[in-house]
């Protein structure tokens, strides 16, 4: 049987510095998130990176987590938002 | 798998282009709570929606986190009072006792309005009915998240003219009453005709007699999601025009269709229906009128607006259809006025008038909203502007509506202010020459043939 996933995207948007990847991995790993996927571009000059993350397994439900990486962003100075996966699916798929 | 640049169109939506959706409400039936006594029926109205509906904020709430989208409003709507109340109720002052206990229910569950203050006369008032009405005023006054509306007309049964001539003095009752607020009482209030029995948007939302005993139905926006996509197409043809509204209108409200399926499940409730509609608010970029503007128009009102309009509403249907499995509520374009940055400057321009908005009003959801007009209106001709827009319902088989605000103590040339998502109104003026002796006939107007369309 398939292991049952709970999918999340973490999207961090802001000014390009040493470490970000770094810091938000160290988070996800510290609290048994796997990451499934990741892009990174710029846009208009912004760092953008999107990663495919599953919290099946995640130490903390899905609130916390989400206000934790918020609150890395923050000290870091840049956006991260955590989304369910749905969205992005119920929008972009028929 | 989900890729980089859908997660990039969405967010750009929610974070620029003020995608959000606009309502969560929960439909709650209260025939169960009918009892003669006044006091026990009370009782069981504020326990029934103090129990329904107590995790529907929390929920909207943890809905909102988990897709980081905007839920603006949580709403409640309720069976007519007026059939509720009838058996317990023998003076207007007993049904505002009611109207006072939706208010404090609504506050205890934290929701921004409850609806369903509502009498459905179309055809003919009972003593409830009348009553129910004739509190109108004190109900609007004396409570702060109650909306009312009442059904005054339908294509199957004609138009109820005495109660348009009593809902006119009723408006204006209702203004003097909140004249303080620049009687603001009456965006609160609102006449229909084919008033829908699915409706989440306010103030008309009511729980229709032949729903279930809850049901959840979302209320969908967006209109500055398609000004962005149109702005894209600018100087195509109406053939890329119209698909680019279909395309947007299908994303927009797939968001709704998810947030609707996450809510009823869960919150236990069953999904009702998604009302497609393009709601506009005061925010910048969030205008039903830029979409307009962008289609090719200077300012909502030109000429070529009525088709603007019902090109818009019309493909903004056929792509929202797809995207949800339950569509109902009043679906089309909004066009109030206050709540409009776009619309306000169209007036303020000279370029729309309150008879071109109600030919806008035959193509499009849902009626002369929230257009202000001078305090010293008489209730007949309020009474002769509803009328109006009732036969236009009637003859069209569509929802009309009339939120019209008599703003007491000000005129042409004032603005009125209402603050929040309900925005602020220059004062619109009116047609000066009189209908009273139309409007004082009593009776009814005859539902019209349906056919010999011409």
């Amino acid at each position: 049987m398939e292991k049952k996933t709970d999918r999340v995207i973490i999207t961090v948007v802001g000014k390009d510095t040493v470490g970000i990847i770094a810091k938000v991995c160290t988070y996800l790993a510290n609290n048994r998130i796997n990451v499934l996927d990741i892009s990174q571009t710029i846009v208009q000059g912004f760092f953008n990176m999107m990663m495919i993350a599953d919290i099946a397994d995640s130490s903390k439900p899905f609130d916390e987590c989400s206000r934790e990486l918020t609150q890395i962003g923050e000290e870091i100075g840049v956006s991260i938002k955590c989304q369910r996966e749905e969205i992005f699916n119920k929008m972009h798929r028929i | 798998m989900t890729n980089f640049w859908e997660v990039h169109e969405t967010n750009k939506m929610i974070e620029q282009e003020n995608l959000d959706v606009r309502t969560i409400t929960l439909g709650i039936s209260l025939m169960d709570c009918i009892d003669s006594d006044l006091d026990a029926l009370n009782r069981k109205i504020y326990e029934k929606i103090t129990t329904v509906a107590r995790d529907l904020v929390a929920v909207g709430k943890e809905i909102e986190r988990n897709y980081c989208i905007p839920i603006v409003n949580k709403r409640i709507s309720v069976t007519p009072i007026a059939l509720v109340g009838s058996a317990a109720c023998k003076c207007p002052a007993d049904f505002v006792t009611i109207a006072k206990t939706l208010d404090e229910a609504a506050k205890k569950v934290g929701v921004n309005f409850i609806g369903g203050y509502s009498a459905l006369v179309s055809k003919g008032m009972t003593t409830g009915d009348e009553n129910l009405i004739r509190s109108i005023p004190e109900a609007l006054r004396s409570t702060e998240v109650v909306c009312s509306s009442v059904n005054l007309g339908s294509t199957k049964t004609g138009i109820n003219m005495d109660a348009v001539k009593l809902m006119g003095e009723m408006i204006k009752e209702t203004a003097q009453l909140t004249k303080e607020r620049d009687s603001m009482g009456c965006s609160k209030l609102v006449v229909f005709c084919n008033a829908p029995d699915d409706n989440p948007f306010m103030a008309g939302a009511f729980h229709g007699v032949t729903e279930a005993d809850a049901i959840i139905n979302v209320g969908v926006s967006g209109p500055g999601v398609v000004k962005t996509a149109l702005a894209k197409v600018r100087g195509e043809n109406f053939e890329v025009l119209c698909e680019t509204i279909k395309k947007t209108a299908f994303k927009i409200t797939r968001v709704g269709q998810l947030v609707a399926q996450e809510a009823s499940r869960r919150l236990g409730i069953p999904f009702g229906i998604i009302d497609l509609s393009l709601a506009p608010t005061p925010a910048i970029g969030d205008s039903v009128a830029d979409i307009l503007t962008e289609i090719g128009l200077e300012y909502a009102g030109a000429p070529g607006t009525t088709a603007a309009l019902a090109l818009l509403n019309d493909q903004v249907k056929k792509g929202g259809v797809m995207a949800s499995s339950y569509v109902g509520g009043l679906s089309g374009a909004f066009i109030p006025v206050s709540e409009d940055q776009g619309m306000i400057d169209a007036v303020k321009a000279g370029a729309l008038t309150l008879e071109k908005l109600e030919a806008m009003t035959c193509v499009c959801s849902v009626g002369l909203d929230m257009i202000a007009i001078p305090g010293d209106t008489s209730p007949a001709t309020i009474s002769g502007i509803i009328a109006d827009e009732m036969a236009i319902g009637m003859v069209n088989q569509k929802t009309t509506a009339v939120r019209i605000i008599p703003v007491i103590g000000k005129g042409v040339g004032e603005t009125a202010q209402f603050g929040g998502l309900l925005g602020y109104a220059p004062i619109m003026p009116v047609n000066p020459y009189s209908c009273e002796a139309f409007v004082n006939r009593g009776g009814r107007i005859p539902a019209p043939i349906h056919s010999f369309k011409n």
